[in-house]
């Protein structure tokens, strides 16, 4: 059976960069879903123009409760609408969830190491919820790159202690006052260190732009980690 | 984001490839007959626009599939050869 197209309303947002908003969805009849797991977001305009993009979710399946992060891309055609200009308590279209293989299920016992470029962090992100919700001991590793400080999403929520979890921040443009390493783009040595702690029969996931995530996942085999334990996904 | 690539990812085709196949076909295995490439359907690179789209081997670019969407029909190809199955996808 293909997967009906929902309607589902905006119910609120919220921002998490100066650009970056982060959408909270209601969508009746939803059928939950997997941390990583991704929806297609369908746009009608007046005269039935339809355009449709992925955004992968947040957070953990919780009810009838969507939350996505957008980044607007300039000139495109969907993302700057879904960031600013959809009025909250209107509808879009919504399919899914859509995407096994990019998942982390609670059963998943070994290490994980998580790689992030700028919005890429939004499945990502659902996985480190998801494994704080299952209480899961298993060791989580969160590398993050982005610009600067104001390009953090969730940092509030990234900050808090978790035994469990470990966060990593890299700047590419501008490190804040007191950093040890200078800004710069993902290196082989930002990885050593996380690399170390992954068993070899650990997992990367790595999202983010197409260029990073293809650095990230050459840095990765250089080092040495098996292709079959790194999972990518490319936002375009 | 400032890189603009000219791909998306394998991972966009699930909700198109939904509409055909009752399997998530993301995490299906492919080889690639040209240059040896393994790994699930998710790793393609996805040329578009939108509704014509094509997967091609990330490492030498050979045509896995290309699918194309017109009006109630959806059209797939497997591999880079000729002829398309017609599914009607839409009411
Ligand atoms: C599986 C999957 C999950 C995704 N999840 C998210 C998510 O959680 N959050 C999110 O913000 N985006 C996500 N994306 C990207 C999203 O689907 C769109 O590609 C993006 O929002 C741009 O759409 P648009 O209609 O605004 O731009 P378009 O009108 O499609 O493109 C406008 C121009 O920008 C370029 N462009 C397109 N995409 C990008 C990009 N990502 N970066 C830079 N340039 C681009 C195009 O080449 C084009 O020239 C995901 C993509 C995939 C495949
Ligand atoms: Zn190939």
């Amino acid at each position: 059976m293909p997967l009906p197209w929902r309607t589902a309303r905006l119910v609120g947002r919220a921002d998490e960069t100066a650009t970056a908003r982060t959408l909270v969805l209601d969508a009746p009849g939803w059928p939950g879903h997997l941390a990583g797991q991704h929806v297609d977001i369908r746009l009608t305009a007046d005269d039935g123009y339809q355009a449709a993009r992925s955004y992968s979710l947040g957070a953990p399946a919780d009810g009838t409760r969507l939350e996505l992060g957008v980044e607007p891309v300039t000139g495109g055609e969907v993302s700057p609408y879904l960031a600013d200009d959809l009025p909250v308590g209107a509808s879009v279209e919504v399919r899914g969830p859509l995407g096994n293989w990019f998942v982390w299920r609670p059963e998943q016992e070994e290490p994980v190491l998580l790689v992030a470029g700028g919005s890429g962090v939004v499945p990502l992100m659902a996985m480190v919820r998801a494994h704080r919700q299952a209480a899961s001991t298993s060791a989580f590793q969160l590398i993050h790159s982005v610009r600067g400080e104001a390009d953090l999403w969730y940092r509030e929520e990234l900050g808090r202690p978790d035994p469990a979890l470990d966060v990593r921040f890299l700047y590419t443009r501008k490190a804040p006052p007191g950093s040890t390493r200078p800004a710069g783009r993902l290196t082989a040595a930002d990885l050593e260190p996380a690399l170390k702690r992954l068993t070899p029969a650990g997992t990367v996931y790595v999202c983010g732009p197409t260029g990073f995530v293809e650095t990230a996942a050459d840095l990765l085999t250089s080092a040495g980690q098996d292709p079959a334990t790194i999972r990518t996904e490319r936002f375009g | 984001m400032t890189e603009v690539s000219p791909h998306v990812d394998g991972n966009s085709l699930a909700g198109p490839l939904s509409d055909i196949f009752a399997v998530d076909m993301t995490r299906a295995w492919w080889r690639c007959p040209d240059c040896g490439s393994t790994g699930p359907l998710a790793e393609l690179h996805v040329y578009g626009p939108d509704p014509g789209l094509t997967a091609r081997c990330a490492g030498c670019d050979r045509v896995a599939l290309r699918l194309v969407r017109h009006e109630q029909d959806t059209w797939l190809t497997l591999g880079g050869a000729e002829g398309a199955f017609r599914f009607r996808t839409a009411p």
